[in-house]
């Protein structure tokens, strides 16, 4: 198990740090996150021209750089913590990592190379009104007709749902439940039949859709029927991925906190010299280090394909939820009033801090899974 | 010389303990051997009982002394801190008096450092030591006094200059506790255990040549006590743990052992017992309750995020990268363990959390975990200390403005009434 990055992670990290720190100013953010869209193709396609971000994780076969779950978790971490309007998330690892894992050859040869580029912007659609992120929680049908299939239903919680070029859908064979008769499958964005709208969204910085299929015609992705596996396996790794999402903007958060406290005097002082805020910011460092430590580890044993992989990737998606909201929620009070307008930046790591919170499962969720994985 | 390499000190200590390991020795007279080689502290200098190895090599000593089963120096408690203090600052005096009786375990030490007017404020002593006559006479107060009762010398702080500020006016002494102005009682605390003492002086005695250091030096001594206490005594130190064997040598190991050890066997309930709760959960039918299942889920996890970030400091160390923050903060957050792991013991335990001793679950262990974690977050430092330590020196915040660093100790307000005293 690896514990401490080698050096060419670290220089990895300090360019990416570098980089995205120049493109995602927070005058940047607000501009993107007030657009329908919340992000811009051409950035998109330059980011990865430039850095090849979107396949870190991809295979050279498929156009990407073959690295592994703990550059993808570097990535995911630096993102967080600059608060990158792009969707990452969506393309490069819910949907690509459902491709990767139930697509055939063929399939992951035809679609990867564009979505790597950035030429296809594609999402993954499992969630539904339901609001569940399990398997048992899709109702979603598709009727197989002649070689193709058509999709009946509804799909919300769509991360980019409204604005991404493809969308891999989950959906099942009539009358099955659970694990059984789930299939994913692959709907171009102007199909005939499927109505997009963007949500209301309560972190700008997050799109979310819901999408209305009406006997939409689908490919099949990967084997009809046998779904469940890649899905499992697409969401554990998604969870470590917004895991380190999470330690990254929570981290920020503590140092642009940090930086306030020296700085805001007030009775003759900085506020940094008064206890109050100084076992605030320990306790925000034990918080902060102890996500990270969680994050890095489930990369790891991703990679690795821990025995325990399962119950150690919810520990760190729990543990990072917490720390970021506690964090966030720190970070605004040291702040006072001024924490608490539009026009400081902090609420823009708050509210993503919460919409993480929930998203994929909340901590009470994943605690509840970690204990039955482990027990198992 | 040519330069010690681990194999060429492995086999040294090896020649030298199977020529000379002799289990039908006395406990001492098989250490007076041991120290005359410089096997039993070989990071020491060689004109004091080592032989100038490097401590890394230490380890290499170690497990040649277990394979063929030798007993070790004594190594136990608060001995090998008074050693490494006489090494650094001690007069030659000091040094031939002390440290050869020390490694034969035939002395036993303790430390008179904290009062009970001076806490995490540990400077602010106000025991008092006056030179009358040809002999410094000292009279106050010492608390939380590890093995007081067994001990035959201290490592004593004491104010010998009212008029400097606070951290100038200390010096520095090895006390002898053999002596009638010497008056040690136990101090109960809130789990009935008494691991560690009160110690009245009144008029006790020093001799001038046992100061260490010159006057107005006390604090910088004691800070290098508590730095090689931190340190584990350069190696030498440790949890102390004494061969299975049978044999006359090894039972008196074994009791040296043991005396030192029992002021800490209630130590691993202050912790929280986190490796309990699945279990005591199953046994109580608990398991399967989704309140008691989220509680337990929070305390492992923290207890794996706590192991994995001592891991990633450990492996960035070994790598030689730059120290991060995450060496720091260990004891800040055993204590939020600890607690966290009370709390779902009581709530896994209900009802018969209200009973101790034999009436209560797993014999009172349960019961001792809820009233021993309270010291979890106070002992070598409170969690407030601690929480000052980590935002001064790793986050850089400001101190809080001192009032009583620079004005003679005299005008610094005091405590005048001790809380808790009956």
């Amino acid at each position: 198990m690896q514990f401490a990055f080698t050096n060419e992670q670290r220089d990895f990290r300090d360019i990416l740090r570098r980089f995205l720190t120049a493109r995602s100013p927070s005058t940047e953010i607000r501009r993107l996150m007030e657009t329908d869209q919340g992000w811009e193709r051409e950035t998109w396609k330059k980011l990865n021209q430039e850095m090849g971000l979107a396949g870190v994780h991809v295979p050279e076969a498929y156009g990407g750089q073959g690295f592994g779950c703990v550059e993808l978790s570097i990535v995911l971490e630096e993102m967080g913590r600059a608060l990158l309007c792009a969707p990452y998330f969506a393309s490069a690892v819910l949907a690509t990592t459902a491709i990767l894992n139930a697509g055939t050859e063929e399939q992951k040869e035809a679609l990867l190379p564009d979505i790597v580029t950035g030429e296809v912007v594609a999402t993954l659609a499992f969630a539904e009104d339901n609001g569940r992120w399990d398997a048992d929680g899709v109702t979603m049908t598709a009727e197989a007709s002649g070689g193709s299939y058509r999709l009946s239903g509804t799909k919300s919680f769509v991360l980019d749902g409204h604005s991404a070029d493809l969308i891999v859908v989950l959906a099942r064979q009539p009358g099955t439940s659970g694990d059984k008769g789930l299939s994913f499958f692959t709907v171009a964005a102007d199909a005939k039949g499927l109505s997009r709208k963007a949500l209301k969204v309560m972190d700008p910085t997050r799109k979310l859709a819901r999408l209305s299929f009406d006997k939409v015609e689908a490919k099949l992705l990967g084997e009809a029927g046998k779904a469940a596996e890649p899905f499992a396996k697409t969401m554990t790794q998604a969870v470590v991925c917004l895991a380190s999402e999470m330690a990254g903007g929570a981290e920020k958060l503590r140092e642009t906190s940090l930086e306030y406290v020296k700085l805001r005097m007030q009775f003759g002082r900085p506020i940094a010299s008064f206890q109050s805020m100084k076992h605030k910011h320990a306790d925000m460092l034990i918080d902060v280090e102890m996500a990270k430590s969680t994050a890095y580890y489930a990369a790891a044993a991703f990679d690795d394909n821990a025995k325990d992989l399962l119950a150690v990737a919810s520990l760190a998606k729990a543990c990072c939820a917490d720390a970021y909201m506690q964090t966030a929620i720190h970070a605004i009070q040291v702040r006072g009033g001024i924490g608490f307008t539009w026009d400081e930046d902090t609420h823009l790591w708050f509210k993503r801090a919460k919409s993480s919170e929930v998203f994929l499962g909340d901590p009470s969720y994943h605690r509840e899974l970690m204990l039955q994985h482990w027990a198992a | 010389m040519t330069e010690a390499t681990e194999t060429s000190v492995r086999n040294d200590v090896r020649a030298w303990l199977e020529a000379n390991w002799n289990p039908e020795l006395g406990l001492v007279e098989w250490r007076q051997k041991l120290i005359e080689s410089g096997w039993g502290a070989p990071h020491w200098p060689t004109q004091w009982y080592g032989r100038g190895l490097p401590v890394k090599f230490n380890g290499v000593v170690d497990e040649e002394f277990r394979r063929i089963g030798a007993v070790t120096v004594a190594r136990a408690g608060i001995r090998t801190l008074a050693a490494a203090t006489i090494l650094d600052h001690g007069t030659d005096l000091h040094k031939e008096k002390f440290l050869k009786r020390i490694l034969t375990g035939e002395d036993t030490w303790c430390q008179l450092f904290s009062e009970p007017g001076s806490g995490s404020d540990m400077a602010a002593a106000t025991t008092r030591a006056d030179f009358k006559g040809n002999k410094w006479i000292v009279n106050g107060q010492k608390v939380w006094t590890t093995s007081a009762h067994k001990a035959d010398w201290a490592l004593l702080l004491a104010r010998t200059d009212w008029d400097a500020p606070k951290l100038k006016g200390l010096s520095y002494f090895l006390l002898n506790m053999r002596q009638p102005g010497v008056n040690v009682q136990p101090l109960r605390q809130m789990n009935g255990y008494a691991s560690f003492n009160q110690v009245f002086m009144t008029d006790a005695e020093v001799e001038p040549e046992l100061q260490m250091g010159k006057n107005g030096e006390g604090w910088k001594i004691a800070t290098t006590t508590l730095m090689h206490e931190r340190r584990g005594a350069d190696g030498l130190r440790g949890w102390a743990t004494a061969s299975t064997r049978k044999g006359k040598i090894y039972d008196d190991e074994r009791a040296e052992v043991a005396t030192t050890m029992e002021p800490y066997k209630w130590y691993p309930q202050r912790a929280g017992r986190v490796d309990l709760l699945i279990q005591r959960a199953k046994d109580t039918g608990k398991y399967n309750d989704p309140l008691v299942r989220q509680e337990i889920a929070k305390v492992l996890t923290m207890q794996k995020a706590s192991e994995w970030t001592a891991r990633r400091a450990r492996a960035a160390q070994e790598l030689g990268q730059p120290q991060g923050p995450e060496g720091s903060l260990g004891k800040l957050i055993s204590s939020n363990i600890a607690r966290a792991a009370a709390r779902t013991h009581t709530l896994i335990t209900g009802a018969d959390a209200m009973l101790s001793g034999s009436d209560a679950p797993m014999d009172g262990t349960i019961s001792e975990i809820l009233i021993s974690v309270p010291a979890c977050s106070i002992a070598g430092g409170t969690d407030e200390i601690q929480r000052n330590i980590i935002s001064e020196r790793v986050l850089q915040m400001p101190r809080e403005p001192s009032t009583d660093t620079e004005k003679p100790f005299r005008e610094v307000p005091r405590n005048t009434v001790m809380l808790g005293k009956r």
